[in-house]
């Protein structure tokens, strides 16, 4: 059992996430950052998509009522137990009454933090993910709150050892000027050619409206081609007639402020879909503050697909070093 | 001498003096606080963080403006101990 002593800002319970159901409107919600997700299950020895807890900001306090093997991975947020520093990206043991506290984040936005044998809540449409919006998955589909308490359960499925850690290289690196790769589209067409050259060209700063839902931008504006309005588009140059949303879509609804769809967004509607970040990216924009650069780089589909078999074989790896 | 120290955001965002607009400023220069008292907001993700002093003292200055965005670790205030 571990207790919430303090919550975080926004600490939810998330695992791999609801998929398979985007085209009944339900986004997938699950963790963020997926590679930094996938490292602390498995420096736990659980199922790689077990669920854990993703902190934004701000870690919370807990306070182990068992002992546990846990693990801490993504941003760069200083664990203490008991106030003594420990190290991210390690399987570390934790004793009945051991408190876990954080410091101030100096890099990244969010952790992961996982414990052996993941955490038990109930799953929701196949997934133990807390979906805010709708109030469904993780603790009462809400994020937690203090006194809140957890229980572990039983997705443990090797023994890592104590200490067990990821090395260096396989560990994600932080800055405040990021480039985010996106393939261009759904709906480029409708931009003018001088703004997909400009979109592709400027830094965007994360404004303050930066969530699990979406990531809103500003930079300069954009055009669009003018045109005729479609039947069922909406009157503005940046609508178009409603489509699915592409999970890491960027629209620029009004051609000002675009806005990356992420795991917790609206599924489709009637705005433009300028570019997508692709899915391996979308780890590292998990992971951008507030107030931080980015700037979108243009590749192929078969470049995406090859950043994706990339990442799958940084897990790979994860699993042989822990074996 | 007396000690100075820096009252810091841990999060980035849009930082406040006051609870809300219609209320009074949380504080004003050269007011003493104590340790736990609230001395401005930081909204960020819909959501707003409490800035706290955590020391007896008496606030110096603030480094930055309502409506402005600060960055995670930046001071907002220094605070002069007691």
């Amino acid at each position: 059992m571990i207790k919430v002593r303090k919550p975080g800002l926004q600490t939810t319970v998330q695992d791999n996430g609801r998929n398979g159901y985007y085209e009944l409107g339900m986004p997938p919600s699950g963790a963020m950052d997926k590679y930094s997700f996938h490292s602390a299950n498995l420096l736990v020895g659980n199922d790689e998509n077990a669920a854990v807890l993703e902190a934004t900001y701000i870690g919370p306090e807990l306070e182990f009522q068992e002992d546990l093997l846990i693990a801490i991975t993504g941003g760069e947020l200083q664990p203490k137990i008991n106030g003594n520093p420990v190290d991210l990206w390690q399987a570390v043991s934790v004793k009945e009454g051991d408190i876990l506290t954080f410091d101030f984040i100096k890099q990244g936005a969010r952790i992961y933090i996982a414990f052996s044998g993941g955490i038990e809540v109930p799953e929701k449409m196949g997934s133990k993910s807390t979906y805010t919006l709708c109030g469904i998955g993780g603790l009462e589909g809400r994020a937690l709150k203090e006194g809140d308490v957890l229980h572990t359960g039983e997705m443990k499925i090797s023994d890592v050892k104590i200490g067990a850690s990821i090395p260096e290289e396989l560990r994600p690196t932080f800055s405040k000027h990021n480039e985010i790769r996106v393939v261009m589209g759904l709906c480029s067409y409708r931009l003018t050619e001088e703004s997909k050259e400009r979109f592709l060209s400027i830094d965007w700063t994360v404004t303050p409206d930066a969530n699990r839902v979406g990531y809103r931008f500003k930079g300069e504006a954009l055009d669009f081609i003018p045109r005729e309005q479609p039947f069922g588009a909406g009157g503005n140059p940046s609508n178009v007639t409603d489509l699915g949303y592409p999970i890491g879509s960027i629209q620029v609804p009004a051609g000002i402020e675009p806005i990356a769809l992420l795991h917790d967004a609206v599924t489709g509607g009637g705005y433009a879909t300028v570019a997508t970040i692709i899915s391996s990216d979308l780890n590292k924009m998990g992971q951008i503050k507030s107030n931080e650069k980015v700037r979108f780089v243009s590749v192929t589909l078969d470049e995406a697909i090859q950043a994706r078999k990339e990442v799958g074989e940084k897990i790979e790896k994860i699993k042989e070093i822990l074996k | 001498m007396s000690i100075k120290k820096e009252i810091s955001s841990p999060v980035p965002g849009v930082f406040y003096r006051r609870p809300s607009p219609e209320e009074d400023l949380y504080c004003n220069e050269g007011d003493t606080v104590k340790a736990g008292d609230t001395i401005g907001l930081v909204e960020v993700m819909k959501n707003f963080y409490e800035i706290k002093a955590e020391d007896d003292g008496v606030v110096e200055t603030f480094n930055v403006k309502t409506d402005e965005l600060v960055d995670a670790g930046q001071a907002v205030a220094i605070l002069t101990l007691k």
